[in-house]
């Protein structure tokens, strides 16, 4: 673990995660328009946005806590910029990463929805205020899911705790368990919370709340949110296809089916997105805990088993 | 040229935020269909803000009553700088027939100028605009920025 090797994969991890976040985000934007019968946007489009915005005057409401309000979305792409790190090395060279880093990279996941939080509550705004609280329900709701899940690809692979050992083992024949693609599904769908995507977009919800958590943000924190809501679109798949699918390992044939892999979870993300409509909180709350969760404790009991 | 190059993202991203100061709704009910499939300025980058903090361009509807005179100089004071107004109907433009309303405020070009006398005004006419002619408006306006 030289110098050398962990700059240089920061660095290609956070550009790389950026480019496929937006390239994402045109996927999602445009197959939703194609899907509304309509052209959509170009593909610089994400990029325009956040260059525009970082052109533009940034505004703090007078009662919001300064500090608060501002430091949330660096905290939040500071963080999405170290899981991306992490990701990147796991999947280079699996045989290098840290132990353990499958938790790290789990917390690190986790802190963007945190700093979402702490930034609506500190802008004074009713609006980001009722947005801060049911993003926090929802986090309540689909972390033990999503846990659950990751447990079942730790499980299967004999208690592995770090990225790379998930890789080889998902190589080694452990990602055709059906288990795994239990632990699969599930995780999509709470990925689907965790992005903020339609039918659990309801910390957003611009029709109802104005954007929620978002509302008072301008200029360039606004920008640094949506990049940061990009990599994390970029992210999460990658974490996906990471736990449950054998990542982007071996060559230049892992990383052309990786990136294969990538686009399908990101495209069937989109497609859910686009024929669902919203849920209300406590629909989306019994839908996790009493839908999904037993459903993912039976996954890892039966992943323990051998399945 | 960091200047320029704000200007050239500003005219390939505006969000627009929808403002009705007095328009009998028929206006608006011409700017939603700008947003559906059929005219979708999605293609233009042009997409609908839900807070004016968002916004780029206001799009103005009718003139201003007294009731939505303090609100609107207010919207436009919380819409993050440089912006630009695009005021859509006769109404807006020129306050057609309630120009002697003894409950109207003035026209939402003058009222606006009361808060930002260099404020970026541009106007539609039309009682209603066409869709097309309100993207024509819009895209005429972003060319003069
Ligand atoms: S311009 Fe015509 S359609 Fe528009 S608000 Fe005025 S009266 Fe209504």
């Amino acid at each position: 673990m030289d110098l050398a090797w962990i700059v240089g994969v920061f660095v290609v991890a956070v550009l790389g995660t950026a480019v496929a976040g937006l390239v994402s985000k045109w996927i999602d934007r445009k197959v939703t328009a194609r899907v509304q019968w309509r052209t959509g946007p170009p593909l610089l489009q994400p990029l325009y946005d956040i260059l525009k915005l970082l052109g533009k005057e940034t505004l703090v409401p007078r009662q919001a806590r300064r500090a608060g309000f501002l430091l949330a979305p660096v905290i939040g792409f500071a963080a999405a910029c170290v899981a991306a790190a992490l990701l990147w090395a796991a999947n280079i060279d699996p045989s290098r990463t840290l132990p353990g880093d499958l938790i790290l990279v789990w917390y690190l996941l986790m802190v963007p929805s945190v700093a979402l939080i702490i930034g609506g509550a500190s802008s004074a705004n009713p609006h980001a205020v009722i947005g801060a609280s049911r993003e926090m329900k929802l986090m309540l709701a689909y972390e033990l899911p999503m846990l659950l899940a990751v447990l079942t690809s730790v499980v299967a692979s004999g208690f592995t705790f770090n990225l790379g050992g998930l890789i080889q083992s998902a190589g080694a024949g452990v990602a055709g368990k059906i288990t795994m693609a239990v632990g699969f599904i599930i995780g999509v769908l709470c990925t689907q919370a965790k992005l903020g995507l339609v039918p659990f977009d309801m910390a957003e919800a611009e029709t109802e709340i104005q954007g929620g958590v978002y509302v008072e943000y301008s200029g360039p924190p606004l920008a640094l949110w949506l990049l940061t809501r990009a990599m994390m679109f970029a992210l999460m798949p990658i974490f996906l296809v990471t736990v449950f699918w054998g990542g982007f390992a071996g060559g230049a044939a892992g990383v052309a089916t990786g990136a294969l892999k990538y686009v399908l979870v990101v495209v069937l993300l989109v497609l859910i997105r686009n024929t669902n409509p919203r849920l209300r909180i406590d629909q989306a709350m019994r839908f996790f805990w009493y839908g999904l969760t037993p459903i993912a404790v039976v996954a890892v009991i039966l992943a323990a088993a051998v399945f | 040229m960091l200047a320029a190059l704000k200007r050239w993202a500003l005219k390939k991203s505006p969000w627009v935020y929808h403002v009705n100061t007095g328009a009998c709704n028929n206006c608006d009910i011409e700017i939603l269909d700008c947003l559906t499939p059929r005219f979708d300025v999605e293609r233009f980058g042009i997409l609908l803000a839900p807070s004016p903090r968002h916004a780029d361009v206001l799009l103005v509807t009718g003139g201003v009553t007294l009731q939505a005179r303090g609100a609107l100089q207010e919207v436009y004071r919380q819409t993050a700088k440089p912006c630009a107004m695009l005021c859509i109907g006769s109404c807006a433009c020129s306050m057609c027939i309630f120009a002697d309303g003894y409950h109207m405020a003035g026209p939402p070009d003058k009222v606006v100028r009361e808060v930002d006398p260099d404020a970026f005004i541009a106007y539609v006419p039309g009682c209603p605009p066409k869709p097309e002619a309100i993207i024509l408006g819009a895209v005429k306006a972003l060319g003069a920025l």
